[in-house]
């Protein structure tokens, strides 16, 4: 009798003291998932604000007028998202079909053909991973300037001279070393007996690759796809350096070149700037809801972003 | 039996040939951007000349070289970095305290929102949703955010700001006094507190995911065992799961500290290309920044700050991998 009171004591005890780390577990976590969302509400709600009412000395948490002509302000206003977006769009569209094309042809190579140098020529291949990309970016300015890849203002927009500056976006960076390793470690997961079945069959190499190994691929394809692409929007320093111009400029650099103040005073019309926000960032965020499960299988492989 | 042995020996040289030609298009991208930079910035970061208008030493500049200035050896670049100005030293201290600040900071935060996540049920999908989110943003962009929020509306400079901003009227509320955390005339210990939170913000949904996937691999007797030492909750976390997930934590740690070396956009998304609050362009430059802003017109002194950010780079990497080779349990 005694005894049982005794355990039904310290049940008791343990069962409020689970309660009690449960509600601080959940506390603890509520207070950060709020920091991680509140940038978010407040681009959001920033931008359906009328110019006034975001400079009031209180700032409201929800507006009390909407308006949505900032919107369209940002495609026909001074920074002509509509010319960013397309621009990005055809540089990622384009860089990432001719990524996926090197790509597969040499994760081909590495994981099905035998050729003398193999593990060595991999193995350069990782270690340049380790060299901070700075280094190879000061030549290749050189090598895209003596290319004559870089946007010459004084010639103006002939063809080719409004053409090649998009080279200078896309070419340097259609070899990743980390999606030929990716796509290496995928391929070698396919049975050899399939590629020797394909090779009785009569099957060429290059039919064996179109028809088994990418299908079955498909979902690292899908990854480096989405990896690059966002690589491509979300693109700063290379493009700022070499592409900083009405014609050629990306979406990234735009945003951040652009002036948002209200003409004749030193204020910025942050409604209309985070706007613009917003439209950059919602594709984003679309992407990462339909395509969840690709991008996290590409971050759990490495550290690297976009 | 000759015969066909030859026959296999020609079939292994088809195919070498067959996969040569589908490595071509990588090797040569890989020669031109890759192994060709290698050895040119190298090469760059050595040349150098006198310069009779400015009355210094100035480094490679490719535009003047392909009109027939002449370049010398030497290692003037090298001790220009670190002697013109002192933009180089502000640039290097700025990258070293936001790296020493932001990832122990943001590793121990990673560490605790993981291990919180991993003993909840309820809501965990969704937890683990919001936490991922910052990863796919664009830092630029969300940067503007957090300019946005710490930032004040401050029409004349001679009168108090209009308005103080979000966080402000947030400290206000709680009976603090508002800080000019990024605007004109704002201090170096709040544009740096300000950058650590973003910066963190940012790094966080990385270091949850590693962290969460190393937990979830944890053999769950370690726990039982624990358990029936009656041991603290604390002891638990310091004496099994730390020491545990210690491969992972190396990881996150080996990964910030060399995203922390390269950091850059991220004060570009807050102060802007200006790299500093107006009225103090610069202040908060990074390495990265400093190589960026040699490299249209002295490519000399470019390559040699690359060079230098590459060495500090491998040594931290270098003791980081040395002390987790020893202080990982596994």
């Amino acid at each position: 009798m005694k005894d049982n009171r005794k355990t039904d004591g310290i049940s008791r005890k343990e069962r409020v003291k689970k309660i009690l780390v449960k509600v601080v577990t959940y506390l603890f976590l509520s207070v950060f998932a709020l920091a991680m969302i509140f940038p978010f509400y407040w681009m959001l709600i920033s931008s359906v604000k009328t110019v006034d009412e975001y400079n009031l000395s209180t700032p409201t948490l929800w507006p009390h007028d909407f308006r949505w002509d900032t919107y369209l302000t940002a495609f026909t206003g001074d920074l002509d998202l509509g010319r960013l977006f397309l621009n990005t769009v055809l540089v990622g569209v384009v860089s990432t079909l001719l990524s996926l094309v090197v790509t597969v042809l040499s994760a081909y190579a590495f994981a099905r053909l035998e050729f003398k140098g193999k593990n060595l020529l991999f193995g350069a291949m990782l270690a340049t991973m380790m060299i901070p990309g700075e280094l190879f970016t000061v030549t290749n300015y050189i090598t895209v300037s003596s290319f004559h890849w870089i946007y010459d203002l004084k010639e103006g927009p002939t063809f080719w001279n409004a053409s090649l500056p998009y080279l200078s976006l896309i070419v340097p960076f259609l070899v990743s070393v980390f999606y030929i390793y990716l796509l290496r470690q995928n391929f070698m997961q396919i049975p050899n007996e399939l590629y020797l079945a394909a090779k009785v069959d009569g099957a060429s190499d290059l039919k064996y690759l179109w028809k088994v190994m990418i299908p079955l691929a498909s979902p690292t394809l899908i990854t480096i796809t989405i990896l690059k692409m966002m690589g491509s929007w979300n693109s700063y320093m290379w493009p700022q350096l070499v592409a900083n111009d009405d014609l050629h400029r990306l979406v990234t650099v735009g945003l951040r070149g652009a002036s948002f103040n209200i003409a004749g005073t030193n204020l910025i019309d942050y409604p209309l700037q985070m706007a613009a926000v917003v439209l950059v960032t919602v594709p984003l965020l679309l992407v990462f809801i339909f395509f969840r499960k690709y991008i996290m299988r590409g971050v759990s492989r490495s550290g690297i972003k976009g | 039996m000759s015969h066909k042995k030859s026959n296999r020996k020609n079939k292994n040289l088809k195919n070498q040939w067959k996969a040569w030609l589908y490595l071509t298009p990588m090797i040569i991208l890989l020669l031109v951007f890759t192994v060709w930079p290698i050895f040119n910035t190298i090469r760059i970061s050595f040349l150098c000349r006198w310069d009779e208008d400015l009355g210094a030493v100035v480094g490679y500049d490719y535009a003047k070289a392909i009109q027939g200035v002449k370049y010398q050896f030497g290692f003037n670049n090298f001790i220009n970095v670190f002697t013109t100005g002192d933009s180089f030293l502000i640039a290097l201290g700025n990258t070293m305290l936001l790296t020493v600040l932001t990832v122990p900071i943001s590793t121990m935060l990673a560490l605790l929102i993981a291990v919180a996540l991993n003993s909840i049920k309820w809501l965990k999908k969704f937890f683990q949703t919001v936490f991922f989110l910052p990863y796919v943003t664009n830092a630029i962009a969300i940067g503007m955010v957090f300019a946005a929020m710490f930032g004040m509306v401050w029409p004349t400079p001679a009168k108090p700001p209009t308005s103080v901003g979000i966080i402000n009227t947030i400290i206000e509320a709680f009976g603090g006094h508002y800080i000019n955390w990024v605007d004109r005339g704002s201090p170096y210990w709040a544009n740096i507190a300000v950058l650590v939170i973003y910066i963190v913000w940012n790094a966080l949904p990385f270091k949850i995911l590693v962290l969460l996937g190393g937990l979830q691999n944890v053999d769950k007797q370690y726990y039982d065992a624990a358990k029936v030492d009656g041991a603290s909750r604390w002891r638990v976390f310091w004496r099994v799961t730390v020491p545990l997930l210690s491969p992972m934590i190396a990881c996150v740690v080996i990964t910030g500290f060399i995203g922390g070396f390269k950091e850059y956009t991220s004060v570009v998304g807050i102060f802007g290309d200006g790299m500093g609050p107006t009225g103090a362009n610069g202040s908060l430059n990074t390495m990265v920044g400093f190589i960026y802003n040699y490299i249209p017109h002295n490519q000399g002194k470019a390559s040699a700050a690359a060079l230098i950010l590459f060495v500090i780079i491998f040594i931290v990497t270098m003791i980081n991998m040395y002390v987790s080779k020893k202080k990982t349990h596994y």
